[in-house]
């Protein structure tokens, strides 16, 4: 697309305080996340890293400064149009329950298909099985109720789901935290390579340093935040 | 709304063992409802039918409907006979065109005998103004002993043309009492008609007056009445009946009936009750509607329970969902959205216990009609819902879409709460 933002991700002089707070719980300068980039962010618990998920994703708004994605500040927009922007723009992976257990293996994948139109034209027929091979997923899981799988392959579910419609930012959080050492090795090979192929930015949140290596860049949440994040 | 809906029906169907219970009680209410709507209708429609014909009943003096119900429906105590006499003195009256004698109190194998004038055949109507028909035999009392039988006696005993019986004195609790020295014989069997003629045997007053002869003290005398048994000779005792119970009164002019009514409360020959048979139909109601108001109501209650228990468990099956709620935000669902699904879900459990509701009522009304015929002489209809029916199954579904919105408010505040990462 030629109109493609330089920035996936842009935040900018943010400020964040929860409700009742007496201080920032986040306070950043800048962040961003160019399109197609990997970026890896480390954050320990109690930093202050879901509620700067839940900022990028606009599923909260800033107090003040701007959290902007592919361009569009979240807070220009309806609660209605955020849903919508982040349905068509954004992939999501939590650390665990990602499935829907009473969905089959494919129609979790297929899940945001229904609520993004955008999503929906861009995916290619077959792309959810795709996805699953590319996820190194076994053929015979894909028609399985999702609540029968391992918990290392829900999340190689969970992937698929965000990299479905090829959504220009994919947000993990702590995708890695409930696999043992091997899974987390294979799966983040998978992701990163997945990420790649789709051309999303890949937005990675984790407490876990080890991780970093295999970033393109790396970055502190409690170096850049000013706020004193919620204990 | 597709999308949510299937999501909907799946997570529903995840949660199937809990959620079928409350379709279960939903449906038991709605049952309820439309069981006691169907009852009372046709129980109504039963009552109205079977006095389409006479403009007046007569009877000794009680209270109106007691004389209704005995009278033309055979329910109740016997009310005191009249004097024949009495009802010739008002068959003179210049606004009554015909007076039919009815008289009650015997029976046979637990319906009801009447005894009357063949006369009865052609006044009697019921329904929309229909006269009885004979299936077979000729209407009216050729010989003494001739029966007419309703519908439901024939089907039920088995009789047929030639069939003998033996009437029973009273209500026939006492075999002693049984009528034995004077079988009667079918000679017609009338077409149903849904009223309690169909549970009737007809005998003619005469053969009433002759049962009842050597009854005169109260107690069986054998031999002290001639036996009547094969045919009727010069040599017969004068049967000319002396009593009744009560009378059906056709009028020349519809309009006279009130002031015929009065007429009859002031014979001089003996105290007598005149009714309307709507405007005691009509206070019958008055007073069966408080009952029936109460059962309505504790089926409402009912039904608000069942309800209850739909928004109690859908709520405390949200706690667990609320992961679902924030996997489906993070897609692109917005809370509205989450809201719709939840109501979504009650609405179809609702609409789930109504269908089941409606169609095990449609398979009692089929299943017990017979024996509710049997019973109690209503006929039950199995038909297709009515405007009433619709209005129960409409509230019963509005009103499980009202309760829904509640855990759909809740789950539209978790999810403005929990954003992407639910506090569990």
């Amino acid at each position: 697309m030629s109109d493609t933002p330089p920035f996936a991700l842009q935040i900018q002089g943010l400020r964040y305080r929860w409700p009742g707070a007496v201080s920032d719980t986040l306070a950043l300068d800048e962040l961003t996340v160019a399109a197609g980039e990997a970026v890896f962010l480390r954050g320990p618990s109690g930093s202050g890293k879901s509620t700067l998920l839940a900022l990028a994703a606009g599923v909260l708004l800033p107090g003040a400064g701007q959290a902007c994605l592919m361009g569009t500040d979240w807070a220009a927009l309806s609660a209605r149009q955020r849903d919508q922007h982040r349905g068509d723009h954004v992939g999501l992976v939590f650390q665990q329950f990602n499935l829907l257990p009473y969905l089959s293996v494919l129609d979790n994948v297929r899940l945001p298909l229904r609520f993004s139109r955008r999503r929906a034209a861009q995916a290619r027929a077959g792309e959810a099985e795709h996805w699953l091979a590319q996820m190194q997923l076994p053929q015979p899981q894909w028609l399985k109720p999702a609540a029968q799988l391992s918990v290392g392959q829900q999340q190689r579910v969970a992937a698929s789901r965000a990299l479905i419609g090829r959504p220009e930012v994919v947000i993990a959080d702590e995708p890695t935290s409930a696999l043992d050492e091997s899974l987390r090795e294979a799966f983040m090979d998978l992701l990163l390579a997945s990420c790649r192929e789709a051309g999303s930015a890949l937005l990675f949140v984790s407490h876990d340093a080890r991780l970093a290596a295999r970033f393109e860049r790396v970055l502190d949440l409690p170096a850049l935040n000013r706020g004193g994040a919620r204990p | 709304m597709t999308p949510l809906l299937t999501l909907a029906a799946r997570s529903a169907w995840n949660r199937r063992f809990a959620l079928g219970w409350v379709v279960l009680s939903i449906a038991l209410s709605t049952w309820l409802l439309l069981g006691i709507e169907r009852l009372q209708q046709d129980v109504r429609r039963n009552f109205s039918q079977a006095v389409s014909g006479a403009d007046l009943i007569v009877g000794a003096r009680t209270g109106p409907t007691q004389l209704l119900l005995y009278g033309v429906f055979h329910i109740g105590q016997p009310t005191q006979p009249i004097r024949i006499s009495s009802l010739q003195a008002l068959a003179q009256h210049r606004a009554v065109a015909w007076v039919v004698p009815l008289s009650l109190g015997d029976s046979h194998k637990g319906f009801a005998v009447l005894g009357t004038t063949a006369e009865y055949f052609e006044r009697f109507r019921y329904g929309e103004r229909q006269a009885l028909r004979a299936v077979q035999g000729p209407l009216g009392f050729a010989g003494l002993h001739d029966a007419v039988i309703g519908a439901e006696v024939a089907r039920q005993l088995g009789y047929q043309l030639g069939s003998r019986l033996v009437l029973s004195h009273g209500d026939g609790a006492l075999e002693d009492n049984d009528h034995d020295d004077q079988p009667f014989v079918v000679t017609a069997i009338l077409a149903p008609t849904g009223t309690p003629v169909d549970r009737t045997v007809h005998v003619s007053l005469m053969a009433m007056e002759s049962l009842h002869q050597d009854w005169a003290t109260g107690m069986h005398l054998p031999g002290s009445a001639a036996k009547l048994g094969e045919a009727s000779g010069p040599t017969q005792p004068d049967l000319t009946p002396r009593t009744a119970t009560a009378a059906l009164v056709g009028l020349k002019v519809r309009a006279a009936a009130l002031a015929v009514q009065r007429d009859v409360a002031a014979m001089r020959e003996e105290p007598l009750l005149a009714i309307l048979p709507g405007v005691a139909l009509d206070e019958l109601w008055s007073v069966v509607a408080l009952g029936e108001r109460g059962l309505q109501a504790v089926s409402a209650l009912v039904a608000m329970v069942s309800l209850a228990g739909l928004v109690a468990v859908i709520l405390a099956g949200l706690n667990e969902r609320r992961r679902e709620l924030a996997i489906l935000r993070a897609v692109g669902a917005g809370p509205a959205q989450l809201m719709a699904l939840l109501a979504l879900e009650g609405a179809c459990i609702t609409a789930a216990g109504v269908l089941l509701g409606a169609l095990v009522h449609a398979l009692c009304v089929a299943a017990l009609a017979p024996w509710v015929q049997a019973h109690w002489g209503i006929s039950l209809r199995l038909m297709a819902p009515g405007s009433a029916q619709w209005q129960i199954m409409g509230a019963v579904l509005l009103g499980g879409l009202l309760a829904s919105l509640l855990p759909g408010w809740r789950a539209y505040r978790l999810s403005l709460a929990d954003g992407l990462s639910p506090r569990v």
